[in-house]
Protein backbone atom coordinates (compact mmCIF):
# COMPACT_ATOMS: atom_id res chain seq x y z
CA UNK A 1 0.00 0.00 0.00
CA UNK A 2 1.72 3.30 -0.85
CA UNK A 3 1.54 6.43 1.48
CA UNK A 4 -0.31 9.17 0.67
CA UNK A 5 1.32 13.05 0.89
CA UNK A 6 2.43 13.58 4.58
CA UNK A 7 1.07 10.36 5.91
CA UNK A 8 4.85 9.32 6.63
CA UNK A 9 5.02 11.91 9.05
CA UNK A 10 1.50 11.47 10.32
CA UNK A 11 3.04 7.62 11.37
CA UNK A 12 6.29 8.53 12.53
CA UNK A 13 4.87 11.01 14.84
CA UNK A 14 2.33 8.80 16.20
CA UNK A 15 4.36 6.12 17.02
CA UNK A 16 6.91 8.70 18.54
CA UNK A 17 4.33 9.68 20.48
CA UNK A 18 2.51 6.57 21.79
CA UNK A 19 5.69 5.07 22.35
CA UNK A 20 6.80 8.25 24.59
CA UNK A 21 3.26 7.52 26.76
CA UNK A 22 4.16 3.26 27.68
CA UNK A 23 6.93 1.54 28.32
CA UNK A 24 8.95 -0.19 26.47
CA UNK A 25 7.79 -3.91 28.36
CA UNK A 26 6.63 -7.18 26.37
CA UNK A 27 3.11 -7.23 28.22
CA UNK A 28 2.58 -3.14 26.85
CA UNK A 29 3.03 -4.23 23.04
CA UNK A 30 -0.67 -5.02 22.27
CA UNK A 31 -2.00 -1.84 24.21
CA UNK A 32 1.02 0.25 22.15
CA UNK A 33 -0.13 -1.25 18.64
CA UNK A 34 -3.94 -0.41 19.74
CA UNK A 35 -3.28 2.85 20.48
CA UNK A 36 -1.46 3.28 17.42
CA UNK A 37 -4.05 1.84 15.26
CA UNK A 38 -6.58 4.02 16.91
CA UNK A 39 -4.80 6.84 15.89
CA UNK A 40 -4.03 5.62 12.54
CA UNK A 41 -7.04 3.72 11.57
CA UNK A 42 -4.65 0.63 10.33
CA UNK A 43 -1.04 -0.40 11.24
CA UNK A 44 0.90 0.91 8.30
CA UNK A 45 4.36 -1.73 7.87
CA UNK A 46 6.63 1.93 8.57
CA UNK A 47 4.89 1.99 11.64
CA UNK A 48 5.31 -1.75 12.99
CA UNK A 49 9.15 -1.28 11.66
CA UNK A 50 9.02 1.96 13.98
CA UNK A 51 7.81 0.30 17.10
CA UNK A 52 10.11 -2.64 16.90
CA UNK A 53 12.69 -0.52 16.91
CA UNK A 54 11.69 1.46 19.65
CA UNK A 55 11.12 -1.92 21.75
CA UNK A 56 14.37 -3.44 20.63
CA UNK A 57 12.43 -6.86 19.25
CA UNK A 58 12.68 -8.57 15.86
CA UNK A 59 9.65 -6.51 13.62
CA UNK A 60 8.55 -9.73 12.64
CA UNK A 61 7.47 -11.19 16.05
CA UNK A 62 5.43 -8.01 16.15
CA UNK A 63 4.34 -8.80 12.46
CA UNK A 64 3.40 -12.01 13.79
CA UNK A 65 1.08 -10.53 16.47
CA UNK A 66 -0.82 -8.33 14.30
CA UNK A 67 -1.52 -11.10 11.66
CA UNK A 68 -2.58 -13.79 14.92
CA UNK A 69 -4.92 -10.82 16.47
CA UNK A 70 -8.26 -10.06 14.05
CA UNK A 71 -8.97 -6.67 15.34
CA UNK A 72 -5.59 -5.33 14.31
CA UNK A 73 -5.47 -4.49 10.08
CA UNK A 74 -2.18 -3.85 7.74
CA UNK A 75 -4.63 -1.89 5.61
CA UNK A 76 -6.36 1.13 5.91
CA UNK A 77 -9.85 1.54 5.72
CA UNK A 78 -11.10 2.16 2.28
CA UNK A 79 -13.53 5.36 2.02
CA UNK A 80 -16.24 2.53 1.38
CA UNK A 81 -16.03 -0.53 3.63
CA UNK A 82 -17.56 -3.46 2.88
CA UNK A 83 -17.52 -6.63 5.31
CA UNK A 84 -19.05 -9.82 4.49
CA UNK A 85 -20.73 -12.21 7.06
CA UNK A 86 -19.46 -15.14 6.98
CA UNK A 87 -21.17 -16.49 10.18
CA UNK A 88 -22.80 -19.85 10.51
CA UNK A 89 -26.22 -18.75 8.49
CA UNK A 90 -24.51 -16.95 5.99
CA UNK A 91 -21.78 -19.28 5.27
CA UNK A 92 -24.25 -22.16 4.71
CA UNK A 93 -26.11 -19.64 2.11
CA UNK A 94 -23.14 -18.80 -0.03
CA UNK A 95 -21.67 -16.21 1.97
CA UNK A 96 -18.00 -17.35 0.53
CA UNK A 97 -19.68 -16.82 -3.37
CA UNK A 98 -20.69 -13.14 -1.74
CA UNK A 99 -17.23 -12.40 -0.63
CA UNK A 100 -15.68 -13.90 -3.59
CA UNK A 101 -18.17 -12.04 -5.88
CA UNK A 102 -16.62 -8.65 -4.44
CA UNK A 103 -13.58 -9.65 -4.32
CA UNK A 104 -13.78 -9.93 -7.82
CA UNK A 105 -15.73 -7.07 -8.65
CA UNK A 106 -13.09 -4.54 -6.08
CA UNK A 107 -10.08 -6.20 -7.81
CA UNK A 108 -8.84 -7.09 -4.37
CA UNK A 109 -8.07 -10.35 -1.56
CA UNK A 110 -10.03 -10.00 1.48
CA UNK A 111 -8.43 -8.06 4.17
CA UNK A 112 -6.90 -5.65 1.38
CA UNK A 113 -7.65 -2.10 -0.07
CA UNK A 114 -7.65 -0.63 -3.30
CA UNK A 115 -5.16 1.12 -4.37
CA UNK A 116 -6.87 4.04 -4.18
CA UNK A 117 -8.29 3.76 -0.64
CA UNK A 118 -11.64 3.93 -2.11
CA UNK A 119 -12.69 0.24 -0.98
CA UNK A 120 -11.42 -2.17 1.50
CA UNK A 121 -12.94 -5.79 1.85
CA UNK A 122 -13.41 -8.01 5.69
CA UNK A 123 -15.27 -10.08 6.85
CA UNK A 124 -17.19 -10.62 10.06
CA UNK A 125 -18.18 -13.79 12.55
CA UNK A 126 -22.12 -12.92 12.70
CA UNK A 127 -23.88 -9.18 12.58
CA UNK A 128 -26.92 -10.86 14.26
CA UNK A 129 -29.47 -10.70 11.25
CA UNK A 130 -29.36 -14.36 10.13
CA UNK A 131 -32.46 -14.79 8.56
CA UNK A 132 -31.31 -12.41 5.62
CA UNK A 133 -28.68 -14.69 5.27
CA UNK A 134 -26.27 -14.00 3.33
CA UNK A 135 -25.19 -10.40 4.88
CA UNK A 136 -22.96 -8.27 3.62
CA UNK A 137 -22.34 -5.18 5.62
CA UNK A 138 -21.07 -2.03 3.54
CA UNK A 139 -20.50 1.18 5.19
CA UNK A 140 -22.44 0.31 8.73
CA UNK A 141 -25.54 -0.42 6.70
CA UNK A 142 -26.80 -3.96 7.18
CA UNK A 143 -27.38 -5.41 3.04
CA UNK A 144 -29.73 -8.81 3.42
CA UNK A 145 -30.29 -11.60 0.85
CA UNK A 146 -26.79 -10.56 -0.69
CA UNK A 147 -26.54 -12.81 -3.90
CA UNK A 148 -24.18 -12.09 -6.90
CA UNK A 149 -26.64 -9.76 -8.64
CA UNK A 150 -27.06 -7.62 -5.32
CA UNK A 151 -23.27 -7.59 -5.03
CA UNK A 152 -23.28 -6.01 -8.94
CA UNK A 153 -25.93 -3.68 -7.81
CA UNK A 154 -24.42 -2.83 -4.33
CA UNK A 155 -21.34 -1.81 -6.07
CA UNK A 156 -22.80 0.55 -9.16
CA UNK A 157 -24.32 2.47 -6.52
CA UNK A 158 -20.97 2.34 -4.95
CA UNK A 159 -19.39 3.57 -8.33
CA UNK A 160 -21.79 6.03 -8.91
CA UNK A 161 -20.52 7.97 -5.74
CA UNK A 162 -17.22 7.81 -6.60
CA UNK A 163 -15.90 11.61 -7.44
CA UNK A 164 -12.27 11.42 -8.67
CA UNK A 165 -11.65 14.65 -7.18
CA UNK A 166 -12.67 13.29 -4.03
CA UNK A 167 -10.60 10.08 -4.02
CA UNK A 168 -7.30 10.29 -1.92
CA UNK A 169 -4.34 9.84 -4.25
CA UNK A 170 -1.11 8.11 -3.65
CA UNK A 171 1.49 9.76 -3.07
CA UNK A 172 4.44 8.60 -5.61
CA UNK A 173 7.20 10.02 -4.40
CA UNK A 174 6.84 7.77 -1.31
CA UNK A 175 7.49 4.10 -2.92
CA UNK A 176 5.83 1.02 -1.76
CA UNK A 177 5.86 0.46 1.31
CA UNK A 178 3.67 -2.18 2.07
CA UNK A 179 5.16 -5.50 -0.32
CA UNK B 1 18.43 -25.77 44.15
CA UNK B 2 19.81 -29.46 42.26
CA UNK B 3 18.13 -32.17 44.41
CA UNK B 4 18.22 -35.62 43.58
CA UNK B 5 15.09 -37.27 42.35
CA UNK B 6 14.35 -41.21 41.52
CA UNK B 7 11.71 -41.41 39.00
CA UNK B 8 10.58 -44.62 36.89
CA UNK B 9 10.12 -44.65 33.19
CA UNK B 10 8.67 -47.91 31.67
CA UNK B 11 10.11 -49.84 34.46
CA UNK B 12 13.36 -48.47 34.49
CA UNK B 13 14.38 -47.02 37.14
CA UNK B 14 16.07 -42.91 36.81
CA UNK B 15 18.10 -40.68 39.18
CA UNK B 16 18.27 -37.19 37.76
CA UNK B 17 17.54 -33.62 39.16
CA UNK B 18 14.71 -31.84 40.68
CA UNK B 19 13.43 -29.04 37.72
CA UNK B 20 14.54 -31.35 34.43
CA UNK B 21 12.20 -32.17 32.00
CA UNK B 22 10.87 -35.49 31.68
CA UNK B 23 11.38 -35.51 28.00
CA UNK B 24 15.02 -34.40 28.34
CA UNK B 25 15.85 -37.10 31.04
CA UNK B 26 13.76 -39.97 28.98
CA UNK B 27 16.15 -39.20 26.16
CA UNK B 28 19.37 -38.97 27.66
CA UNK B 29 18.39 -42.59 29.15
CA UNK B 30 17.74 -43.99 25.38
CA UNK B 31 14.03 -44.32 25.94
CA UNK B 32 12.24 -42.69 22.88
CA UNK B 33 9.54 -40.37 23.01
CA UNK B 34 8.12 -38.82 20.04
CA UNK B 35 8.73 -35.07 19.59
CA UNK B 36 9.55 -32.25 17.27
CA UNK B 37 9.01 -28.86 18.87
CA UNK B 38 11.15 -29.36 22.29
CA UNK B 39 14.08 -27.47 22.81
CA UNK B 40 16.40 -28.64 25.71
CA UNK B 41 17.26 -25.03 26.73
CA UNK B 42 13.62 -23.28 26.72
CA UNK B 43 12.27 -22.84 29.85
CA UNK B 44 8.98 -22.46 28.84
CA UNK B 45 8.09 -25.00 26.25
CA UNK B 46 5.49 -24.69 23.38
CA UNK B 47 4.19 -28.27 23.74
CA UNK B 48 2.71 -27.40 20.26
CA UNK B 49 3.56 -30.60 18.32
CA UNK B 50 1.34 -32.86 20.61
CA UNK B 51 3.67 -35.74 19.83
CA UNK B 52 5.28 -36.32 23.46
CA UNK B 53 2.24 -37.30 25.21
CA UNK B 54 2.97 -39.67 28.41
CA UNK B 55 0.82 -41.22 31.64
CA UNK B 56 2.31 -40.03 34.73
CA UNK B 57 0.52 -42.76 37.76
CA UNK B 58 -2.01 -41.19 39.75
CA UNK B 59 -3.35 -37.89 37.01
CA UNK B 60 -6.08 -38.26 34.89
CA UNK B 61 -4.55 -37.06 32.01
CA UNK B 62 -2.03 -37.75 30.08
CA UNK B 63 0.63 -34.99 29.58
CA UNK B 64 3.27 -33.65 27.23
CA UNK B 65 6.68 -34.75 28.56
CA UNK B 66 8.51 -31.98 27.18
CA UNK B 67 6.83 -29.32 29.61
CA UNK B 68 6.49 -31.62 32.49
CA UNK B 69 9.07 -31.60 35.17
CA UNK B 70 10.17 -34.56 36.79
CA UNK B 71 9.23 -34.90 40.86
CA UNK B 72 10.36 -37.81 43.07
CA UNK B 73 9.18 -41.20 42.67
CA UNK B 74 7.16 -40.10 39.62
CA UNK B 75 5.63 -42.93 37.90
CA UNK B 76 5.70 -42.53 34.06
CA UNK B 77 4.60 -44.77 31.18
CA UNK B 78 5.46 -43.77 27.42
CA UNK B 79 3.48 -46.50 26.12
CA UNK B 80 -0.30 -47.60 26.14
CA UNK B 81 -3.29 -47.63 24.08
CA UNK B 82 -4.65 -44.07 25.07
CA UNK B 83 -0.94 -42.77 24.17
CA UNK B 84 -0.81 -44.60 21.34
CA UNK B 85 -3.99 -43.77 19.97
CA UNK B 86 -3.00 -39.55 20.74
CA UNK B 87 0.31 -39.59 19.60
CA UNK B 88 -1.04 -41.48 16.02
CA UNK B 89 -3.59 -38.83 15.87
CA UNK B 90 -0.95 -36.16 16.56
CA UNK B 91 0.97 -37.62 13.70
CA UNK B 92 -1.53 -37.79 11.26
CA UNK B 93 -2.94 -34.51 11.49
CA UNK B 94 0.58 -33.26 11.20
CA UNK B 95 1.25 -35.35 7.94
CA UNK B 96 -2.20 -34.18 6.71
CA UNK B 97 -0.13 -30.79 5.88
CA UNK B 98 2.89 -32.13 5.50
CA UNK B 99 4.15 -32.82 1.71
CA UNK B 100 4.81 -36.69 1.79
CA UNK B 101 6.85 -36.97 -1.76
CA UNK B 102 9.71 -38.51 0.70
CA UNK B 103 11.55 -39.72 -2.56
CA UNK B 104 12.13 -36.19 -3.24
CA UNK B 105 12.53 -34.63 -0.21
CA UNK B 106 16.27 -34.07 0.64
CA UNK B 107 15.58 -34.82 3.84
CA UNK B 108 14.46 -38.09 3.15
CA UNK B 109 16.54 -40.96 5.84
CA UNK B 110 17.50 -38.60 7.95
CA UNK B 111 13.77 -36.62 8.71
CA UNK B 112 12.30 -36.71 12.13
CA UNK B 113 9.15 -37.64 10.91
CA UNK B 114 10.55 -40.83 9.49
CA UNK B 115 12.19 -42.21 12.78
CA UNK B 116 8.92 -41.06 14.33
CA UNK B 117 6.98 -43.42 12.05
CA UNK B 118 9.61 -46.12 12.53
CA UNK B 119 9.68 -46.24 16.17
CA UNK B 120 6.56 -46.11 16.46
CA UNK B 121 5.28 -48.36 14.01
CA UNK B 122 2.77 -45.04 12.23
CA UNK B 123 2.22 -45.15 8.47
CA UNK B 124 3.80 -41.99 6.68
CA UNK B 125 0.54 -41.79 4.83
CA UNK B 126 -2.86 -39.62 5.40
CA UNK B 127 -5.76 -42.06 5.42
CA UNK B 128 -7.40 -40.66 7.94
CA UNK B 129 -7.66 -36.95 7.37
CA UNK B 130 -8.14 -35.21 3.54
CA UNK B 131 -4.85 -33.48 2.78
CA UNK B 132 -5.05 -29.82 2.88
CA UNK B 133 -4.60 -28.88 -0.59
CA UNK B 134 -3.12 -25.24 -0.81
CA UNK B 135 -0.07 -23.88 -2.56
CA UNK B 136 3.13 -23.31 -0.75
CA UNK B 137 5.13 -20.89 -1.31
CA UNK B 138 8.83 -22.10 -2.21
CA UNK B 139 11.50 -19.73 -1.29
CA UNK B 140 15.03 -20.33 -2.99
CA UNK B 141 16.22 -16.46 -2.83
CA UNK B 142 19.34 -17.16 -0.52
CA UNK B 143 22.07 -18.62 -2.48
CA UNK B 144 23.29 -21.86 -0.43
CA UNK B 145 19.55 -23.08 1.29
CA UNK B 146 15.83 -23.27 0.50
CA UNK B 147 12.55 -23.14 1.99
CA UNK B 148 9.69 -25.43 1.26
CA UNK B 149 6.75 -24.72 3.24
CA UNK B 150 4.67 -28.01 2.02
CA UNK B 151 7.22 -29.74 4.39
CA UNK B 152 6.99 -27.42 7.41
CA UNK B 153 6.04 -28.52 10.28
CA UNK B 154 5.52 -25.44 12.54
CA UNK B 155 7.74 -27.11 15.02
CA UNK B 156 9.53 -23.55 15.48
CA UNK B 157 12.99 -25.06 15.41
CA UNK B 158 14.46 -22.75 12.95
CA UNK B 159 13.13 -19.61 14.96
CA UNK B 160 15.16 -20.77 17.79
CA UNK B 161 17.92 -21.22 16.18
CA UNK B 162 17.61 -17.65 14.03
CA UNK B 163 16.63 -16.08 17.73
CA UNK B 164 18.92 -17.48 20.36
CA UNK B 165 21.43 -18.76 18.56
CA UNK B 166 22.27 -16.58 15.48
CA UNK B 167 20.50 -13.48 17.49
CA UNK B 168 19.09 -12.01 14.29
CA UNK B 169 14.98 -11.98 14.32
CA UNK B 170 14.40 -12.24 10.82
CA UNK B 171 11.86 -15.35 10.84
CA UNK B 172 9.17 -15.69 13.10
CA UNK B 173 5.80 -17.54 12.81
CA UNK B 174 3.00 -15.05 11.62
CA UNK B 175 -1.12 -16.13 10.94
CA UNK B 176 -3.33 -17.59 13.13
CA UNK B 177 -4.40 -21.45 12.78
CA UNK B 178 -4.66 -23.12 9.67
CA UNK B 179 -2.80 -19.95 7.67
CA UNK B 180 0.06 -20.18 10.51
CA UNK B 181 3.67 -19.99 8.53
CA UNK B 182 6.74 -19.14 9.72
CA UNK B 183 7.98 -16.14 7.47
CA UNK B 184 9.57 -12.90 7.55
CA UNK B 185 8.67 -9.63 8.21
CA UNK B 186 6.02 -8.48 5.55
CA UNK B 187 6.59 -11.97 4.05
CA UNK B 188 9.85 -10.91 2.22
CA UNK B 189 11.78 -13.74 0.75
CA UNK B 190 15.12 -14.41 2.97
CA UNK B 191 17.39 -12.89 1.19
CA UNK B 192 15.53 -9.44 0.81
CA UNK B 193 15.17 -9.72 4.42
CA UNK B 194 17.38 -8.75 7.39
CA UNK B 195 18.47 -12.57 7.30
CA UNK B 196 22.32 -12.97 7.38
CA UNK B 197 22.24 -17.00 5.91
CA UNK B 198 24.14 -17.83 8.64
CA UNK B 199 22.51 -21.53 8.07
CA UNK B 200 21.80 -22.04 11.66
CA UNK B 201 18.19 -22.41 10.91
CA UNK B 202 18.78 -25.00 7.74
CA UNK B 203 20.58 -27.33 10.62
CA UNK B 204 17.62 -26.96 13.07
CA UNK B 205 15.50 -28.04 10.40
CA UNK B 206 14.08 -31.78 11.69
CA UNK B 207 12.53 -32.37 7.92
CA UNK B 208 13.29 -30.89 4.54
CA UNK B 209 11.76 -27.67 4.74
CA UNK B 210 14.97 -25.54 5.17
CA UNK B 211 17.36 -27.49 3.18
CA UNK B 212 20.70 -27.22 1.32
CA UNK B 213 20.40 -26.62 -2.54
CA UNK B 214 23.29 -29.24 -2.58
CA UNK B 215 21.10 -31.81 -1.50
CA UNK B 216 18.24 -31.01 -3.63
CA UNK B 217 16.55 -34.23 -5.43
CA UNK B 218 14.01 -33.23 -7.57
Amino acid sequence: MQLLEGEKEEILACVKDVLGGNSKTQENLIPILQQVQKKLGYLPTMAIEKIAEGMDVPAVDIYGLATFYNQFRLNPPGKHEVKVCMGTACYMAGGDITLESFQRRMEIDEGETSQDRYYSLGRVACVGCCTLAPVAVVDDQVEGKVTPTRVDGLMLALEEGRDDNSSQQPDSSEGDNNE
Amino acid sequence: MSEEVTITIDDQSIKTQRGEKLLWVALENNIFIPHLCAIKDESRPNASCRLCFVEIEGQDKPVTACSKEVENAMVVKTRSPHIDRLVKTGFELILSDHNLKCRECPANRDCALQMIAKKRGLKLKCDRFKPLEREYELDDSPAEFAFDRSRCVLCGQCVWADRVEAEIGAIGFTGRGINRVVTTFKDLPLADSICTECKLCVDACPVGALYYKHNQKA
